[in-house]
């Protein structure tokens, strides 16, 4: 608690929006009980694809409640074009910023807007480009060179506080430090 | 707010009369208990008695007693001397569920070339003794296995451990920083060749602790320098500390009945009232064997870090036995290795209590923790599907 800010520390106390919709108009799902924290959102949309309302369930730690209740507090009022840009950044900066080790608290919120966006768009997920790493986690070899691109990341640490890759069984972290090396030599 | 400390498994307040009897050797008894002066071996008299007082409590012999600065060090050392002492012998054994001041100098010695046999737990977290027997070999040169573990509190078969090493020739080390003063521990009795104990857990001071070295073994120093502690660890004597951990040692043992009586009844009365109160919530651990201040309870379908600052919230620590940290959400490897369900090992709590806490404290967390469990579970989206 004591790295947390207080933005952080006030939305996990008092969480905005908790709750399962009645009739939504989208839903995103992201993560499972096996990797210990996930999340439900839900949107209502309106005709002119603005979102007027945003609730969630969360099961995780207080930064994971945190970005949940963030995430609906910046998706209402947006349009689901404006939304559709929404990064794990602009969850963090929206909560005073995260401790490292909990960016992926984040990247969670990001994703189940995602997969709301893509669902409600009738947007079939496609399988993801690249070659699968992290298995516990499913994440590829393009998305962790973005992210150690995008993020200036130096280590496997660091991709798994920002993915998760590598945080599970563990299996791939030699792979992972392979990418981080070869996107630091190119560099 | 009134603070609730029910996390002594991880560190214990310094009792009073231990404090007092330090304060002297910080201020005015500043001395070197190795010097020519009686100024400095007045002190030096005082650590003979803190020996005295330590071997008291584990019936060992003083100069079976060596300090250190921590738990750590001791079970390094330990893990060192054994190995120094049989160079030829290449395998060691110990449990999966080790604390880390095992576990990682373990695990590097098996990068460097040795084997290490980490003989797995049930899902009571009881050790697999046959297959430890088995694992025995001419080759073994260490057995190291905690007296009890710091997370469940299952209590290991040490005793019987011990002699059946013994008969092999083999040496026995013991972990015993969550045991001590928690549990009579007698080592002429259970027949060990080495024994960490820590100070911060038995109130006394952060960073002072004891390693027993069977008299007989040959020990060769891990921290080599001046010739303090008989040759076996140089470095000039933490004097306040070491008197406090003396004083401490005392204490505990005047207290161990307390321990196995009214802090039991506490502990027991704490986890039977959270089991009624609480649906979906099971004790982890062998209840029938383990210390008596500890309980290791999970809750269905939230998560450990969430309870633990809510409790936070109405003064009450505890410890959790999952670090959502790094990514990495696992649940501690103790957990892991007893298989623990992953829908509850997230939300696993650790209740260690000490001489210190009181009927009032069980009382308040009976009733802070219901309705926190209870407003998790409301906000996660596993819990429903699960009623
Ligand atoms: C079983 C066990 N061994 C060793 C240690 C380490 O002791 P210290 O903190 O004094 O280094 C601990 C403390 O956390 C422990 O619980």
């Amino acid at each position: 608690m004591w790295e947390y800010t207080d933005k952080v520390k006030d939305h996990f106390l008092n969480p905005r929006n908790v709750g399962q919709m009645e009739a939504p108009d989208a839903v995103g799902e992201t993560g499972s009980l096996a990797c210990g924290d996930a999340l439900k959102l839900f949107l209502k949309i309106n005709d002119s694809e603005r979102i007027t309302d945003a609730t969630f369930m969360t099961f995780g730690c207080a930064s994971a409640v945190a970005s949940s209740s963030a995430l609906t507090e910046i998706l209402k009022g947006m349009t689901l074009d404006d939304a559709a840009k929404i990064t794990n950044d602009d969850i963090a900066d929206y909560l005073g910023g995260l401790p490292k080790a909990k960016m992926h608290c984040s990247v969670m919120g990001q994703n189940a807007l995602k997969n709301a966006i893509n669902a409600y768009r009738g947007i079939q997920i496609l399988e993801k480009p690249g070659t699968m790493v992290c298995e516990c986690f499913d994440i590829t070899d393009l998305e962790i060179i973005d992210a150690v691109k995008k993020n200036h990341l130096d280590s496997v640490e660091d991709v798994t506080s920002y993915l998760k890759a590598g945080g599970g069984c563990g299996n791939c972290i030699d792979k992972i430090e392979e990418i981080v090396e070869s996107v630091k030599t190119q560099a | 707010m009134k603070i609730v400390y029910t996390d002594n498994n991880a560190t214990t307040r310094v009792a009073p009369e231990v404090l007092e009897e330090m304060l002297p050797y910080f201020s005015e008894l500043y001395g070197n208990p190795s010097s020519m002066h009686s100024f400095g071996g007045n002190v030096g008299r005082e650590i003979t008695r803190a020996r005295e007082r330590v071997a008291a409590l584990i019936n060992a012999e003083p100069d079976e007693i060596v300090f250190t600065s921590c738990g750590t060090e001791s079970d390094n050392a330990a893990i060192h001397a054994a190995l120094a002492a049989n160079p030829e012998k290449r395998h060691i054994i110990t449990s999966g569920v080790e604390h880390p001041a095992i576990k990682n100098p373990l695990e590097d010695l098996e990068k460097k070339g040795y084997r290490v046999t980490f003989v797995p737990v049930d899902g009571k977290g009881r050790l697999d003794t046959t297959l430890l027997y088995e694992s025995m070999t001419d080759d073994t040169a260490l057995v190291s296995l905690m007296w009890a573990n710091n997370e469940t509190g299952v209590i290991f078969p040490i005793k019987e451990i011990a002699q059946r090493a013994s008969e092999k020739g083999i040496l026995f080390h013991t972990d015993a920083v969550q045991a001590v003063g928690k549990l009579p521990i007698d080592v002429k009795d259970a027949r060990v060749d080495m024994l960490s104990l820590s100070g911060h857990k038995i109130h006394a001071p952060k960073g002072v602790a004891a390693l027993y070295v069977k008299k007989g073994l040959k020990f060769s120093s891990f921290l080599n320098g001046g010739h303090q502690e008989n040759g076996r660890r140089g470095g000039t004597e933490n004097t306040a500390s070491i008197i406090g951990l003396g004083r401490a040692c005392e204490l505990a043992k005047a207290h161990l009945q307390e321990m196995d009586t009214r802090v039991r009844d506490l502990r027991d009365f704490l986890e039977t009232r959270l089991v009624e109160l609480i649906p979906a919530a099971t004790v982890n651990g062998d209840k029938g064997n383990r210390l008596p201040n500890t309980l290791n309870i999970g809750f269905t379908a939230v998560e450990g870090e969430s309870i633990l600052l809510l409790m936070d919230q109405a003064g009450i620590c505890a410890s959790s036995g999952s670090a959502c940290t790094s990514g990495s959400l696992d649940p501690s490897h103790v957990l892991m290795a007893m298989k623990v369900p992953f829908e509850s090992a997230h939300g696993t709590i650790r209740f260690s209590l000490s001489c210190y806490n009181t009927q009032e404290d069980m009382d308040h967390i009976v009733t802070t923790l219901p309705p926190v469990i209870q407003r998790l579970r409301e906000m996660s989206p596993f819990w429903k599907q699960e009623e």
